[in-house]
């Protein structure tokens, strides 16, 4: 018996596996190879595959920002991307915001300003302002608002964070 | 419930070419993707049909946006950043840069594109009022060659339209002759970002004759949301054309407009709202294109 449900198992494996691909991407800097499902999604690919658990789920549709990393440079919801898609490109997520041990100014603006609550939507947040500052070093408090309209948070009520992003913004400015 | 990736193939193949030839071999049978933000939609709620997808997202063939002296011509896989990004668009059919920049958030702007759009058929689309009002037209590619077609009547019905099987949209052209026209845009919604419309409307108007005795020369008013397709209100158009701005037009568009629409009670709004809304709105772009000194 166990030998055939051993044998089961393995036809099952392989059965699992038919139709998977190998795809080799750069994820914070370093190159990865994963052999997925190409219509698995980026999301699940960065949780499980290469256990990159900072990247949250919220709502799996592309309506709150949860999931966001940046893909060459442009944010992305990574629930609504197929593995495939992802295909040698070059993405950062949370994990990869940090600069070495040390929060980057812009997590530390978060803590400081109390843009972060619950944390859902932290690394969302961080992402989505980490754009924006890369393409707006100077934003208006309007800029702001629309380069976060996209990531919903229900414990902070916005203005923290908001407020946290401003500051980011004025002392990399200033430094 | 979620659908299982192992159930679903997605390839790749990379170029326009090989893409048209899959289509053309198995009719039908493969759903193209581009950036995903309605297709991976339905796929996450399990609700997605088709089992074979290919992918067309960043296929350089669609990704370029042409300018000559009488057209734009804007590759069916441009994003909505870089309709909103762009200078003549923003210029010249600020209608539509409107609509980018209501669509989505960020994220979903940077995958979004004209294209999916135009072929998701959403009533609620914020750029297919657009669409409507500039005349676009749309070169579509399949292994029989490319054909193109007004926008005006793609869309027949609920998610129908005028594609075959086979068929893909390759690019949507835009005429450069609306530089003297008042452009007006309004988007009512919960809230700008990440919210469909409860009703939008795009519309183009310009006068004719002095300041005392303007009349409405050319004017084109299309509305989303109100109908099962994006919907161009020409017999209201013909009505104002020849005539000042005046309380009678505006009370009679009103009307016109309340006849022509068939709103619907969804989750977003109620008919009896909508009906309200379209109506003012209507009447709020008259009065701007009186005030406007677009003239002839």
């Amino acid at each position: 018996m166990s030998h055939s449900s051993e044998h089961r198992g393995k036809d099952d494996r392989g059965k699992d596996d038919r139709g998977k691909c190998e795809l080799s991407l750069t994820v914070n800097g370093k190159p990865e190879t994963v052999r997925v499902f190409p219509m698995e999604r980026l999301l699940d690919v960065l949780r499980q595959e290469l256990g990159l658990t900072g990247t949250k789920e919220g709502c799996g549709e592309g309506e709150c920002g949860s999931c966001s990393v940046l893909m060459n440079g442009e944010l992305v919801n990574s629930c609504l991307i197929p593995a495939l898609q992802a295909a040698g490109t070059n993405l950062t997520t949370i994990e990869g915001i940090a600069e070495g041990p040390q929060v980057s100014a812009l997590q530390a603006a978060f803590l400081e300003w109390g843009g972060a609550q619950c944390g859902i939507c932290t690394p969302g947040m961080i992402l989505a302002s980490r754009h924006l500052l890369n393409k707006k070093p100077e934003p208006t408090v309007e800029d702001i608002r629309e380069g976060l309209s996209g990531n919903l948070c229900r414990c902070t009520g916005y203005m923290q964070i908001f407020e946290a992003v401003v500051q980011a913004a004025r002392r990399r400015v200033s430094a | 419930m979620r659908s299982d990736p192992a159930d679903y193939e997605l390839i790749a193949p990379g170029n326009l070419q090989a893409v048209v030839s899959l289509l053309a071999d198995e009719p039908g049978k493969w759903l193209p993707i581009a950036g995903g933000t309605d297709v991976m939609v339905l796929y996450a709620a399990g609700k997605l049909p088709a089992r074979k997808l290919v992918s067309i997202w960043n296929l350089p063939e669609l990704r370029s946006i042409e300018i000559s002296p009488e057209e734009i011509r804007i590759g069916a896989g441009c994003t909505y950043t870089e309709l909103r990004e762009h200078e003549i668009i923003a210029r010249e059919f600020p209608l539509l840069a409107s609509a980018a920049r209501w669509t989505g958030g960020i994220a979903n702007q940077n995958r979004g594109t004209l294209g999916g759009n135009i072929v998701n058929a959403s009533p609620a689309a914020d750029s297919l009022p657009a669409l409507l009002v500039y005349e676009a037209e749309l070169i579509l590619v399949s292994g029989r060659g490319e054909r193109r077609v007004p926008y005006l009547d793609f869309h027949t019905g609920y998610k129908k339209m005028k594609l075959a099987p086979d068929e893909l949209i390759r690019a949507i052209c835009l005429g450069r002759r609306f530089s003297n026209y008042l452009h007006y845009a309004r988007k009512v919604g919960a809230r700008e970002a990440q919210a469909l419309s409860k009703v939008c409307v795009a519309a183009l108007g310009r006068l004719r004759g002095g300041v005392a005795g303007a009349v409405i020369d050319d004017v084109r008013i299309a509305l989303g949301s109100v109908a099962p397709v994006p919907l161009r209100l020409t017999e209201v158009e013909r009505i104002a054309k020849g005539r000042p701005v005046d309380p009678e037009l505006v009370q009679l568009t009103r009307k016109m407009t309340g006849a022509a629409i068939q709103p619907i009670d969804d989750i977003r709004s109620t008919a009896r709202y909508r009906s309200a809304v379209a109506g003012n709105l209507i009447a709020e772009f008259l009065e701007q294109l009186r005030g406007s000194g677009k003239t002839v």
